[in-house]
């Protein structure tokens, strides 16, 4: 990308990225904006860990505390983890089947502007009068109670933020079910598109229930409805069903992905294919499956009595199943292998004891009368904290090693990435581990503070200098990135030497309109096939080398998304009801999303297409695939 | 000589103990140290599981280690191609069979004791001999950001201060009076949610007297965020024989008496003055009805801990 820009000047790369359509430069803005939001809700995280740092602190103030932590857990969840995740899904996914891009390019650029809107919207309530203050799961009672518009900045944000991964969703949904290479069978897709394709159908089934709670929350604060009011016969259990119908699976969506990754590096670097593929895809499918019926165990303590919780619980220890099938598998996959300890199998190979620690704690927590102790007390957050920063955040911090050749065409430094490796890895333990026993000795979560007479001193201290390690290894990333993007060393199909997918075939980055010729695949690990028997064109082609088709770049999502953004600021003041430039400003910004809605479709725009003579350019010019 | 050297040896032991204690928290409040039936049922299933789960635990370790020490590149050479296994259906099946048989160990006293909690079928039962109930039942109200606790039966209203009963159990009520707050005496048993919209009922027993305790009292928090000052939404509970708390009780149920001397006549005057005077919110009297505006303050003067101050 950077050698393209840099011809281009500025502006034009700016206008470039503003009106692609292009799943690899969409996963460029996912993997830049999710980035720069988990450096947010990491400056968050530390905020907090400063403030827990002795007894008595008062570092931050106690509302302070309560926007920062609601913040923290909202960012690192909807607009870092996620869209980080959705990078990675754009970036691999379309080329690890073989598919030009995927189903509906427009729509995926509109899914991410969506996104970045409802973000940007959400992060400008610290500007404009404070943030939400009801911590991510925003349980309504006290939303409800809450003054000031931080809830509706959440409410509004996440409703916008939303549409647009429900969008990605259903596009990959539908480009995994139909745009697969010839010969790439359910079972011959690689398991990272496997867990893309759960995950997308997580999204899909997961997300609605969440739009249908927040827009009740709207209702009750916009126009006095009383869903959650419990004076008007409202109720906000409700709130925290409907939130954890969504919650649960949420997680799932999360965690898959970064099964998929870690499924991908512990078969690249242990040069070996996956051991129990079918397995792995049969577990992954369960997961998700299961991942639906066990939301109550979110609310054990709420009183729901012991038939539901014994249900719930009993559902939940299940979900173990499957998930230890999964480490075996992995296990096995590197027993017998040849391992490479490169930065992103050094990431795999600590996920392992993390997510285990994580996944053990899950079990325990899934006793419901053990639960009731455990509930909402430092050992929950050391919990989630293990399976998604020991499970997801690894993924992500080694998807980022393992793809960015192929995304950006140069290696990141190894030396580096293992320094980051080993302080972030040191630090998360420092960091979370003892809050297991914080939690047995009685510290509740999202307490700005706690006195000296508690007993809680130390291992809160220890916990806070774990944070900075954490914090030291993302910095080395950061560094990392800049030294690499300024040295650009440009590397070729399979830097890793050991691909063996799809992707791994074509060159990094590859060309905008992918695979020239549309590959044929033979099997599972296709690529893997064709290297072992010593194909020197790469792969071997479904297709005569034609004209392609690719569709235009178009401003409108940008429009259409910057449309809701205007509108929501309308609908958030309009609350305040002394404004009387709220309901115009609403009519504007409605204007805007439907007046671009009516252009794209009354516009006709059939794309363009790529002559052959280019292709050949391109592929004796070693731009394309098959050749270095 | 001798006697020194058992002081001596009491005092390591001693030492060990407190070290101990101190990686297990304070026994004010640590789950690790229960106090009660219910914690102590929790913390059996606490072991039961992390027995169970350091076996899951140790089996992984042993593949783990193994496989990354015998599969270095570095060890095995550059160039080798490993054998592309396939899977095997054997090995499947055993591990989905033996985390089946795990899980079914953990579900059996996860349901019995889930039941077990649960069971509050001798709350609100005649004693056959008199008139009052078998158990003791206390109306818990959440506030922000303080718990009024009403004895129904004995018709007094406390604040901050559950006082109970050892050795037998005690049901609670629980409603919140404005949001969503959650009742948790770590070191006495799990905790339940005060929902704004129903009762929730459960029981605890209190084995130990508070008397005991290094502060006299056992700390009770909210578990529920709640809002700014939810950190500092805590309670205190003591606890005490039976006929302690049938004192405590007869106590509580007299009027207050007249206050004696000059400044404190002028202190209760300045407190009951009509208007801006405290007895608008704080009740000083622990007979009467619940619903208080602000904490009832009946019993001041006993507190041992005001606001997690120590008063001197």
């Amino acid at each position: 990308m950077s050698s393209i820009a840099q011809k281009k000047g500025f502006g034009a790369a700016m206008w470039d990225y503003l009106t692609t359509v292009d799943h690899k430069k969409i996963a460029h803005l996912y993997l830049a904006s999710g980035g720069i939001f988990f450096l947010i809700g990491g400056i968050e995280a530390m905020l907090i860990r400063i403030q827990l740092m002795k007894a008595g602190n008062d570092f931050l103030s106690a509302g302070t505390y309560n926007e920062v932590l609601t913040m923290h857990g909202t960012t690192m969840i909807f607009l870092a983890a996620m869209p980080i995740l959705l990078a990675f899904m754009n970036a691999i996914m379309p080329l690890q089947i073989g598919a030009r891009d995927v189903a509906f390019p427009f729509l995926n650029s509109l899914g991410f502007w969506l996104f970045f809107f409802g973000g940007v919207f959400l992060n400008l309530s610290w500007f404009l009068g404070g943030a939400p203050d009801a911590g991510w799961t925003n349980y309504a009672s006290l939303a409800i109670a809450s003054e000031g518009h931080g809830i509706d900045f959440y409410a509004l944000g996440l409703t916008i933020s939303g549409f647009g991964t429900l969008i990605s969703g259903i596009n990959f949904l539908v480009t995994i079910i139909n745009m697969r290479a010839p010969g790439m069978t359910y079972m011959r897709m690689p398991l990272f598109t496997w867990t893309t394709f759960v995950a997308s159908a997580l999204i899909l089934l997961a997300f609605p229930p969440l739009t249908v709670g927040v827009f009740f929350m709207v209702f009750d604060r916009m126009f006095g409805a009383n869903f959650f009011d419990v004076t008007m016969g409202g109720n906000t259990i409700i709130w925290e069903h409907l939130f954890w119908i969504f919650g649960h699976p949420e997680v799932y969506i999360l965690i898959l992905p970064a099964f998929g990754i870690f499924s991908e590096i512990f078969a690249i670097f242990s040069r070996k294919r996956l051991f129990g593929y079918t397995a792995l895809v049969f577990a992954t499918i369960l997961i998700g499956f299961y991942g639906f019926m066990v939301w109550a165990h979110h609310m054990f303590t709420v009183g729901l009595g012991p038939t539901a919780n014994a249900v719930f619980a009993l559902a939940t220890m299940i979900i173990a199943v499957p998930t230890g099938v999964k480490i075996f598998n992995w296990l096995l996959t590197i027993w017998g292998g040849s391992i490479s300890f490169t930065t992103p199998m050094m990431y795999a190979i600590g996920f392992i004891p993390s997510f285990v620690a994580g996944g053990v704690t899950g079990v325990m927590q899934a006793i419901a009368p053990l639960d009731y102790q455990l509930h909402d007390s430092y050992f929950i957050v050391a919990h989630f904290h293990y399976v998604i920063v020991g499970g997801v955040v690894l993924a992500i911090l080694a998807a980022t090693h393992l793809y960015w050749p192929k995304m950006f065409g140069t290696m990141l430094s190894e030396k580096l990435g293992k320094w980051t490796f080993w302080l972030f890895f040191i630090g998360f333990h420092l960091t979370f581990f003892i809050q297991h026993f914080l939690g047995l000795m009685g510290m509740p979560r999202r307490v700005y503070t706690f006195g000296a007479d508690q007993g809680w001193d130390l291992f809160n201290a220890i916990s806070s200098v774990g944070a900075v390690f954490m914090a030291a290894g993302v910095i080395i990333l950061l560094v990392n990135v800049v030294m690499t993007s300024i040295k650009n060393e440009r590397v070729g199909n399979d830097p890793w030497g050991d691909g063996r997918t799809l992707e791994w075939a074509i060159a990094s980055p590859p060309p905008f309109y992918n695979f020239a010729q549309t590959p044929l695949v033979r099997g599972l690990d296709t690529f893997w096939i064709e290297k072992m028997e010593g194909n020197k064109e790469g792969m071997v082609y479904a297709e005569p080398l034609e004209e392609i088709h690719m569709p235009n770049g178009s401003f409108v999502p940008v429009v259409m998304s910057f449309g809701l953004f205007v509108a929501s600021f309308g609908a958030l003041y309009n609350m305040d009801g002394d404004k009387g430039w709220t309901i115009p400003v609403i009519i504007i910004g409605l204007a805007i999303t439907f007046g671009s809605m009516l252009f794209r479709s009354l516009k006709d725009d059939l794309g363009f297409h790529i002559s052959k003579e280019e292709l050949m350019r391109d592929v004796k010019g070693g731009k394309s695939d098959g050749l270095k | 000589m001798i006697k020194g050297l058992k002081k001596w040896r009491l005092f390591a032991l001693m030492t060990a103990l407190l070290v101990f204690l101190a990686g297990c928290g304070r026994e004010e409040i640590s789950t690790l140290l229960p106090a009660g039936e219910v914690a102590q049922d929790q913390f059996n299933l606490l072991i039961l599981s992390t027995i169970v789960m350091a076996f899951v635990i140790i089996v992984v370790t042993i593949i783990y280690v193994l496989a990354i020490v015998k599969f270095r590149r570095s060890k095995i050479g550059e160039d080798v191609i490993p054998e592309q296994v396939e899977g095997s259906a054997k090995l499947e099946f055993l591990w989905t069979a033996i985390p089946i048989v795990l899980i079914l160990i953990l579900a059996v006293p996860t349901v019995y004791s889930t039941f077990d909690l649960a069971d509050v079928s001798t709350m609100d039962v005649q004693a056959e001999d008199s008139d009052s109930m078998t158990n003791l039942t206390v109306n818990v109200t959440a506030k922000l950001y303080w718990w009024e606790f009403e004895y129904p039966e004995q018709g007094i209203v406390t604040a901050q201060e559950l006082v109970v009963p050892t050795n037998e159990r005690v049901y609670f009520n629980l409603i919140s009076a404005d949001v969503k707050h959650s009742f948790w005496i770590p070191s006495i048993g799990g905790k339940l949610d005060a929902n704004p919209e129903n009762v929730n009922t459960f029981y605890l027993t209190f084995d130990q007297e508070s008397a005991e305790l290094e502060d006299g009292v056992f700390y009770g928090k909210c578990a529920e965020l709640c809002g700014p000052s939810h950190a500092l939404m805590d309670f205190k509970v003591k606890s005490m024989d039976r006929e302690s708390f049938d004192q405590w009780v007869a106590a509580m149920q007299e009027e207050a008496t007249p206050a004696e001397g000059a400044l404190a006549q002028e202190g209760e005057q300045i407190f009951g003055a009509d208007g801006a005077g405290c007895i608008a919110c704080h009740a000083v009297s622990g007979s009467g009805a619940s619903g208080g505006v602000g904490p009832n303050v009946a019993t001041f003067g006993d507190r041992n801990r005001v606001a997690e101050l120590l008063r001197t």
